[in-house]
Formats: C-alpha cells, sequence, structure tokens
C-alpha cells in the first residue's frame, strides 16, 4: 500500500488572523453554550434531586432559584439554552441543503442572536408576570 | 484526511465505516437527538414556568403526572446523549495527546450517564413515591 504523504502546500494562518465574521461568531457561540449546557445540567439534576428528597430540600432549591443570583443564572442559562435551540435550528437549514451562500449564511447568523434574545425576553415575561 | 493514493471513494470510505470505524452513526444520532430536544426543551421550558410558586405538593403532583414525567424522562436522556456526542467532538478536536484524549472520551461518557442516570432516578422517585 503506498504511503499517503500529503503535498507540501502552504498552512493556512492561524484563526487570529482572519476578521472576526458573524458565522465565526456563531459557530463558536454554538460550541459555548454547548459547553454550558453541559454543565448546566448539573443544576437539573440537583434541581430534581432536591425534589426528589422532600419539601425542605425543594424549598431550599426553590429559594436559591428565587433569589437575585439565582433569577440571573437562570436569566443566562434561558439564553443559552435558546441560543443553542436555534443555532441547531440553523444547522438544520443546512442539513437539508440550504443557507449556504455568503449572504444568507450572514443573515442566519444574525437570526440566531436576535431570535434567541427575543425568545428569552418573552420567556421571561411570562416567568415575571406569574 | 483522505490519502491521495487511495483508490477507494469518500463514498466508499464511509460505507466502509471510514476510520472511526463507526460510519456516520455518530452524525445522524446527534441530529436525531437535536430534533427531539428542540421539541423537549420548550415542554421542559413550560413545565419549569408552571412549577414557579407552586408549593412542594402541587409542584410534585405536576411531576408526577404521566405525561410530564415522560416528557421530562426523554429530555433528560435525549439531553444526556446529545451532549455526550457534542462534547465528545470538543474533545477529540482539542486534545492530540492520545491518552489523555481517550481518558476525556472516557469522563464525558461517565459524566453523561452519571447526569442521566441521576435525574431519571430523581424523576421516577418524584413519580412513584417512596
Amino acid at each position: 500500500m503506498a504511503e499517503s504523504r500529503p503535498a507540501a502546500r502552504p498552512l493556512s494562518p492561524h484563526l487570529q488572523i482572519y476578521r472576526w465574521s458573524w458565522t465565526m461568531a456563531a459557530s463558536i457561540a454554538h460550541r459555548a453554550t454547548g459547553v454550558a449546557l453541559y454543565g448546566g445540567t448539573l443544576l437539573i439534576a440537583l434541581w430534581l434531586i432536591a425534589a426528589a428528597s422532600g419539601p425542605a430540600a425543594y424549598e431550599t432549591a426553590q429559594w436559591i432559584a428565587g433569589s437575585i443570583l439565582g433569577r440571573l443564572v437562570l436569566f443566562g442559562y434561558t439564553f443559552v439554552l435558546l441560543h443553542h435551540m436555534v443555532g441547531g435550528l440553523r444547522h438544520f437549514v443546512w442539513d437539508l441543503g440550504y443557507g449556504f451562500d455568503p449572504q444568507t449564511r450572514m443573515n442566519l447568523a444574525k437570526y440566531n442572536l436576535v431570535a434567541s434574545g427575543v425568545l428569552t425576553v418573552l420567556v421571561w415575561l411570562v416567568v415575571l408576570t406569574r | 484526511m483522505l490519502s491521495n493514493s487511495s483508490m477507494r471513494t469518500p463514498l466508499g470510505r464511509v460505507r466502509g465505516l471510514g476510520s472511526a470505524k463507526s460510519g456516520t452513526g455518530h452524525f445522524w444520532l446527534q441530529r436525531i437527538t437535536g430534533v427531539a430536544n428542540v421539541i423537549l426543551t420548550l415542554a421542559f421550558l413550560c413545565v419549569v414556568i408552571s412549577l414557579i410558586g407552586k408549593p412542594y405538593g402541587a409542584a410534585i403532583a405536576t411531576l408526577s403526572n404521566p405525561i410530564v414525567a415522560i416528557l421530562m424522562l426523554l429530555f433528560v436522556v435525549s439531553g444526556a446523549v446529545h451532549m455526550r456526542l457534542g462534547m465528545q467532538v470538543i474533545i477529540e478536536d482539542y486534545i492530540h495527546h492520545e491518552g489523555i484524549k481517550i481518558l476525556a472520551v472516557m469522563a464525558n461518557t461517565f459524566f453523561a450517564i452519571a447526569v442521566g442516570a441521576a435525574c431519571a432516578f430523581a424523576l421516577l422517585k418524584i413519580s412513584f413515591g417512596g
């Protein structure tokens, strides 16, 4: 079997050479939000374990969630979750074979940010009026 | 990296399960759980919002409703599978030392299963009491 030796081509420059674009930012944001949600599942697990443990543990968990810091974390969590969800929809558009031209790519990245921001505010309008 | 010297086409490689020996299974499962997560995340948000301000007894009653409990179980299982696949790709992208990479991928699997199992157990305990 012949050895596979890549031809001596110039290497692409390092990432920091490039000007930031919407698609680059959306790409790394999708990955970053994914990592944050990965850690965030610990909060869901703790909350469910508290509910399964009894009234005292559940009341404590609800008190923490309702505190100023708790609400800030949950607001951030909501945005990160919805940003990753909308980012996933963006990827489904590409998976179906659409949206590859430069303008559409940029627009999808912008819509991703706007849509997740609007959805987060809508969710919290419902939360705060309850 | 496809070698130029190989007689095999890219399609042939994938059908032969490629260098990862698992074909497109990883990619496809990430998409399936991603589609499921869009629906299940919206259901999860509705459940959490409906629990705001409810005392322990009412919260447990909601969480042990069969429809709610099943949706929550599907959410934590689909979420755990999806996040394990996503984190595996990140590990494989950024960690180049073979030994550390294998340990990290293994730890990732342990984490996903532990969080998924903890959430599932808590939900079942809430539903079945005890």
